[in-house]
């Protein structure tokens, strides 16, 4: 029990203290789980990240599941998930409830005017630098682009790009693994 | 109770299929909250705005917005609920085979063609906001918000200042500028 506290504790704090989301909160979760508690060697916090980043859903309950189930099974994972979550909960409806009570006033309303136009300018930036990250070669630019003609210009539901995308890559794997063995 | 399965099933296929992050899965939401009509574009950037400058992962944040506005406290806990189970289950299943799993060539081939349309997703998310974000509903580009939005791509993108920084920044100077 002591045991499931401090792995909810340890997810709360993370989860009340990144903004930014959930890839912000890679670095305080591996110094949490790497070096205070040495719960996972650096080997096995890295393969939980590629894990987490490949699987789908929100990537700090990803981690959060992961180490907690490998650390105290089901019961492990659900408090540490439980714990990462919560403050985004409570603060959201919190935020909400405070917007609701002031109403319209205009210095609340001017800076989210800014933070929205921010918040569209940084997406932009990290879509280009993740492009620059991944797009390399003709198949992944093909890909990023006709999704995004799709979703952006044509509304298409972007469940569809997704998995068309899991499917032409398991494709593209498959031609490219079988001209490798002839 | 129809309206609490619903976000629960809506909020629970956006987080089946939501890959590469929070930024990723905003178009999931988007097209989702406008489809079942909860809520409109301009909403969706307030909720985007709001995740950005509170703690958390975005995809938790957004479902307890949506949850929470359309249907109280249950529509938040089971929009949320929603959101993590796949996640949940599905790494709970994973774990124990990750080995198995660092070799498998479909994994990898999944991992191939997604990662690519995470990048077209993230373009998709910034052109649905900065339709809320930088243009005034019948009268045209908000010029203030465009500033902002030029401003924040030369600190990002050019002096890779950190995204807090920047917004804390652009809040302050939304406030001032647009009151």
């Amino acid at each position: 029990m002591k045991q499931l506290i401090h792995l909810f504790t340890i997810f709360f704090k993370i989860g009340l203290f990144t903004i930014g989301g959930g890839l912000a909160m890679i670095p305080l979760i591996k110094r949490a789980v790497v070096d205070d508690n040495k719960w996972l060697t650096e080997d096995e916090m890295t393969d939980c990240i590629a894990l987490a980043q490949s699987m789908p859903g929100v990537i700090a309950v990803n981690t959060a599941t992961y180490i907690g189930n490998k650390k105290r099974g089901v019961w492990g994972a659900f408090f540490a998930t439980l714990g990462v979550v919560l403050p985004s909960f409570i603060i959201i409806i919190l935020v909400v409830l405070f917007l609701d009570t002031i109403g319209e006033n205009r210095y609340i309303d001017g800076a989210l005017t800014g933070v929205k136009a921010a918040s569209c300018a940084l997406i932009v930036v990290a879509s280009y630098s993740l492009g620059k990250q991944i797009l390399k070669g003709v198949f992944p630019w093909v890909l990023a682009v006709a999704s995004f003609v799709a979703i952006a210009i044509f509304d298409i539901t972007a469940v569809w790009a997704i998995i068309a995308g899991a499917v032409l890559g398991c494709i593209y794997q498959a031609v490219k693994g079988r001209g490798e063995t002839q | 109770m129809i309206l609490y399965v619903s976000l629960f099933l809506m909020f629970f296929q956006i987080g089946l299929f939501g890959f590469g992050g929070g930024y990723a899965m905003l178009p999931l939401i988007f097209q989702n909250i406008q489809q079942f009509g909860y809520m409109g574009a301009q909403e969706f950037a307030d909720l985007v705005a709001i995740s950005q400058v509170t703690p958390g992962p975005i995809a938790v944040n957004a479902a307890t917005y949506v949850g929470f506005k359309t249907a109280g406290y249950l529509g938040a806990f089971s929009a949320t609920f929603g959101v993590v189970l796949p996640a949940f289950t599905l790494m709970i299943i994973v774990s124990r085979f990750i080995e198995h799993f660092k070799e498998s060539a479909i994994i990898k081939g999944i991992f191939i063609g997604v990662r690519p349309v995470t990048v077209g997703l993230i373009a998709s998310a910034a052109v649905f906001l900065g339709q809320a974000a930088l243009m005034v509903p019948g009268a045209g580009i908000n010029i203030i918000a465009a500033g902002i939005f030029g401003l924040t791509i030369l600190f990002a993108g050019k002096f890779k200042m950190s995204p807090i920084t920047i917004t804390i920044i652009m809040g302050a100077a939304g406030a001032i500028l647009c009151s």
